[in-house]
């Protein structure tokens, strides 16, 4: 990623690199250029296409699809259950995830990198597994099935929280261990109490990153589909899986394409708020000083407020469902064992490959998926973190910014039935990319391409522009201001983005589950066709390959951690 | 690792990564792409399948290497979804042969014109002809294996309680039965769709609503789809679930005998089943028809229809391969299965899902 970075303005190779020496109106013009064609090609056209036949009919423009979606009553419930799910879950996620990335990230003790590690598993557990480890707790006569959350709204939220407890925690987290402490130290010593250090120094300092992190967990939200239907069932339809219906099932292009709409007017009003709500909270931060880690205090009460509640999510809400499920994965015909583990190794019957096999698929997949995203949003974020002077090229950078978030806001099933019609000549090339493996490499990026923005942007904007300035005086040129001031501060947010590219690839979000696949299936593939067969066999082989997913998004994940190493800033 | 380290281990991390990318999925991409026109005598044939199929090793290979066909296999999760998709492919079909569309969807395939009549030859083409499509005179659609969905008992825990397991559609209305079956939803499950198929086969148009709100008021559970139905709310299966009736197939009974026992846990109510049987076809504008008319046959031999039960739960059409012993002995097909015309279905589906919809989700 460093080295993607610091190619970044200047894909095109040396060529381009000269030139940017030069002119770097020209660099600049190729970091936009490049993420932008990408988009286009990958997310625009197919969407635009499979969208564009739900209003032709017989070669004419045919918009009569609105009145009749809309006098549906069950349109506006979907919609009002879109939101209201959508606002609950982002609640829940924000409230517990900022005191969690203050312990994480901020707090110092033992095992904190497996824990920080650990909470980022629920975010690639394919949603059958996660119907697994919640259903069977909450089931009649499960371990919880007293509450009877079966099948009700609460259990989707639940769900929703447990999904995007790990990407507020992170978003926040990565923020907050680079804020420079002296300023609270400064209230501090000047009177203020702990509670008022928080609110009026902390907390609006963070304000970018929190709505970042709502922003990005508010998307997540609108478009789950299959947590959605698993824990709830269709009673609690949203858009997302009222368009999945209408597509997959109905072949309803008309009634898809309408809601497809209204699924983008509502992404781009939240996207909107999220934006003004940034913007208004935007600064420049000191986050040049070394990473404030401490000791957790626990008789001082906002630490162990933040602990208890942090403890609260990550034991009862994250390590209970997962235990479940290791636990399930442990039991065997013949009783307890590993039986279900030693079956990996081996060829599932007829499914081709040993879950080990497509763990090396997935891990494989996953970084051409994470290398094409941090590549695409690193430069998209440089881009969007400059503040141009005009008031329109500020417009247009806002704009891109809100561009790349599109892809966790469109339905997935609209996407992936897009590659259907538009990539059998992408671009009007004879490659049919639809049935190529590339393809899921590359779905899998345009989901992770928002997660690497949103998780660089914040630290690169914090940068105070001076900074730059001091540094283009002093007779740096262009490229080496670049260099010694973004990308020194932006390698800090790489671990991050590294990791979390790397589990949304692996997690499978977004249009791969439509896409037709090649022979070499990914793990989530296999644990969803060993779920889809008869037999406690195959099913204790599933819950041991979502264990293996698991551990292996954990591992990843941890290695990603141990990159970014703060206050490293002088090396470059 | 001290700091000074940071920076070059997240460069070695990087450089790592692009040498990884090299050998990965996007550098063999292009190599297997099925329009690569191969230079061997056959070439490529390409199979549009669901997430279901499979063979066991080395047949696919057999086939490859008596036919001088190389065969890529793409499957797409969904079986529902499968139709649709291959419709809005039509002009630019994903491959040359589909396998995997069902009586349920048949029609809206043969009305679009999606697959064309092939010439078949092997041996086993006349025991498909038994379940060809109503209507499909010219043999677009080729049947290739088939399975009863029906209701599945957990026979242990109704012997535990002491209470007679239920036996036909009706006696499932019975109050002692209350809050013990559970479904998938059929808008989003395919065996879900076929169990609605056998209650309109059963009590008609006029009488299945009825049935289901029945059900409904006697505690009905719906669940997404059949594995989290199996698995989760199923007690027989190994999930430990809470209900004793779920919706599965025939073919399900056989692989729920305990560990040092030798009679299935549970069992199918022969009385509630729908008929699957489940097509292959040559698509409309295959680049390879020929090859794919191989395959199709292939399809149709009997090591492929022996192989079915182990490999794909289904039983084959063939009438000269020989059912797995435990089949024979704990997977009995339906004697007379409900049955719903394809062009029934094909005309009614969403207005009877929507009726559904209305009658039990409300």
């Amino acid at each position: 990623m460093t080295t993607t970075l610091a190619r970044g303005p200047a894909p095109t190779a040396p060529a381009a690199g000269r030139a940017a020496r030069v002119r770097p109106a020209l660099a600049w013009g190729a970091a936009v250029a490049v993420p932008v064609l990408f988009l286009g090609v990958f997310f625009v056209q197919p969407v635009a296409e499979i969208v564009g036949r739900g209003f032709v009919t017989d070669g004419r423009l045919d918009l009569s699809g609105f009145a009749e979606v809309f006098a549906r009553p069950r349109t506006w419930r979907v919609v009002g259950q879109t939101l209201v799910q959508a606002a609950l879950g982002t609640a829940g996620a924000v409230l517990l995830g900022v005191p969690g990335a203050y312990v994480l990230y901020r707090c110092r003790f033992p095992g904190r990198g497996a824990l920080r590690a650990f909470v980022t598993v629920p975010f690639v557990l394919p949603t059958v597994v996660v119907g697994v480890a919640f259903r069977s707790l909450l089931v009649d006569g499960g371990l919880l099935g007293g509450l009877g959350l079966d099948g009700t709204v609460t259990a989707i939220v639940l769900a929703l929280v447990f999904f995007n407890y790990a990407v507020v925690v992170r978003t926040v987290g990565g923020m907050w261990e680079r804020l420079d402490e002296r300023t609270e130290q400064a209230a501090r010593a000047l009177g203020a109490s702990p509670w008022r250090v928080l609110t009026t120094v902390t907390l609006p300092a963070l304000g970018p990153a929190i709505a970042s992190a709502a922003s990005l967990v508010f998307l997540f939200c609108a478009t789950a589909f299959g947590t959605v239907l698993v824990l709830g069932g269709r009673r609690y339809g949203t858009v997302e899986t009222e368009i999945w219906i209408q597509t997959t099932q109905f072949l309803d292009l008309r009634a898809a394409a309408v809601l497809s709409v209204v699924q983008l007017v509502v992404v781009a009003a939240a996207l909107t708020v999220a934006g003004r709500a940034r913007a208004r909270t935007e600064r420049a931060l000191s986050v040049g000083g070394p990473a404030a880690a401490h000791p957790v205090r626990l008789r001082e009460p906002l630490d162990a407020v933040a602990v208890a509640v942090t403890a609260v999510a990550v034991l009862g809400l994250l390590a209970l469902p997962l235990v479940n499920l290791v636990v399930r994965s442990l039991r065997t015909p013949r009783g307890w064992g590993l039986d279900n583990y030693a079956a990996l190794a081996v060829p599932q019957d007829t499914l081709a490959v040993s879950a080990w096999h497509a763990a090396g698929t997935s891990l494989r997949t996953a970084t051409d998926a994470t290398v094409i995203a941090l590549v695409v949003g690193g430069l998209v974020a440089l881009v969007v973190s400059r503040r141009p002077r005009g008031t329109a090229a500020r417009r247009a950078v806002g704009g891109l910014d809100a561009l790349f978030m599109l892809p966790l806001g469109v339905s997935a099933v609209t996407v992936g039935f897009g590659f259907l019609v538009a990539m059998d000549a992408p671009l009007g090339l004879p490659v049919d990319l639809r049935t190529s493996p590339a393809l899921v490499a590359v779905a899998q990026a345009v989901v992770a391409v928002p997660l690497v923005v949103r998780t660089v942007l914040p630290v690169l904007r914090a940068i105070d522009p001076r900074q730059r300035e001091v540094a283009a005086t002093l007779g740096a040129p262009p490229g080496r201001v670049l260099r010694t001031v973004d990308l020194a501060v932006a390698a800090r947010a790489v671990g991050l983005a590294l990791g979390f590219a790397f589990a949304a690839s692996l997690g499978e979000f977004g249009a791969t589950s439509f896409l037709a696949r090649p022979q070499e299936p990914t793990l989530p593939v296999v644990i969803f066709r060993l779920l889809g067969r008869p037999g406690a066999e195959n099913y204790g082989a599933a819950l041991a390959a979502s264990v293996l997913l698991a551990a292996l998004t954990a591992g990843i994940v941890a290695v990603c951690e141990r990159l970014r190493r703060p206050g490293i800033g002088g090396a470059w | 690792m001290t700091t000074h380290r940071g920076p070059r281990a997240a460069l070695a991390a990087a450089t790592t990564l692009v040498a990884l990318t090299a050998c990965s999925a996007l550098g063999t991409g292009d190599a297997a792409t099925p329009d690569a026109t191969g230079g061997t005598s056959g070439g490529t044939v390409t199979l549009v399948t669901h997430e279901s199929f499979g063979l066991s090793d080395g047949l696919l290979e057999k086939f490859e290497q008596d036919s001088g066909l190389t065969v890529q296999v793409v499957q797409q999760a969904d079986a529902g979804a499968l139709v649709n998709q291959l419709v809005l492919t039509k002009d630019a079909p994903l491959g040359d042969l589909v396998y995997g569309i069902d009586n349920a969807f048949a029609s809206r395939a043969l009305d679009e014109g999606v697959v064309v009549p092939a010439d078949v030859t092997a041996p086993a083409a006349a025991d498909a002809q038994t379940y060809a499509v109503p209507g499909d005179d010219d043999g677009a659609l080729t049947a290739i294996d088939l399975s009863d969905v029906c209701l599945n008992v957990d026979s242990t825990w109704f012997a535990d309680k002491g209470v007679t397991p239920p036996t036909t559609l009706e006696s499932l209305l019975d109050p002692a039965y209350r809050d013990l079956v559970v479904v998938p939803d059929p808008v989003t499950s395919s065996p879900g769709l076929a169990f609605l198929l056998a209650t309109v086969g059963a009590f008609g148009e006029d009488g299945w609503a009825g049935y289901w709100a029945g059900l409904r008021d006697n505690g009905l559970k719906v669940a997404d789809g059949w594995s989290d139905a199996y698995y989760t709310d199923f007690s027989g299966a190994g999930g430990d679930g809470p209900r004793p009736v779920v919706l599965s197939y025939a073919s399900s009974p056989p692989v729920t005998v305990p560990e040092g026992g030798d009679t299935p846990r549970t069992a199918a109510l022969l009385d509630t089943c729908f008929r699957q049987v489940e097509y292959a076809g040559v698509l409309a504008g295959a680049k390879n028809p020929e090859g794919a008319a191989q395959l199709l046959d292939f399809l149709l031999s009997d090591d492929v229809q022996a192989d079915i039960p182990g490999s794909m739960y289904m039983y084959p059409v063939s009438s000269s391969v020989d059912l797995p012993d435990d089949w024979a002995r704990w997977a009995p097909l339906a004697e007379k299965p409900f049955e719903v015309a394809p062009a029934d279905i094909a005309e009614h589906r969403e207005e009877w899902l929507s009726t559904w919809s209305d009658t039990v989700i409300g």
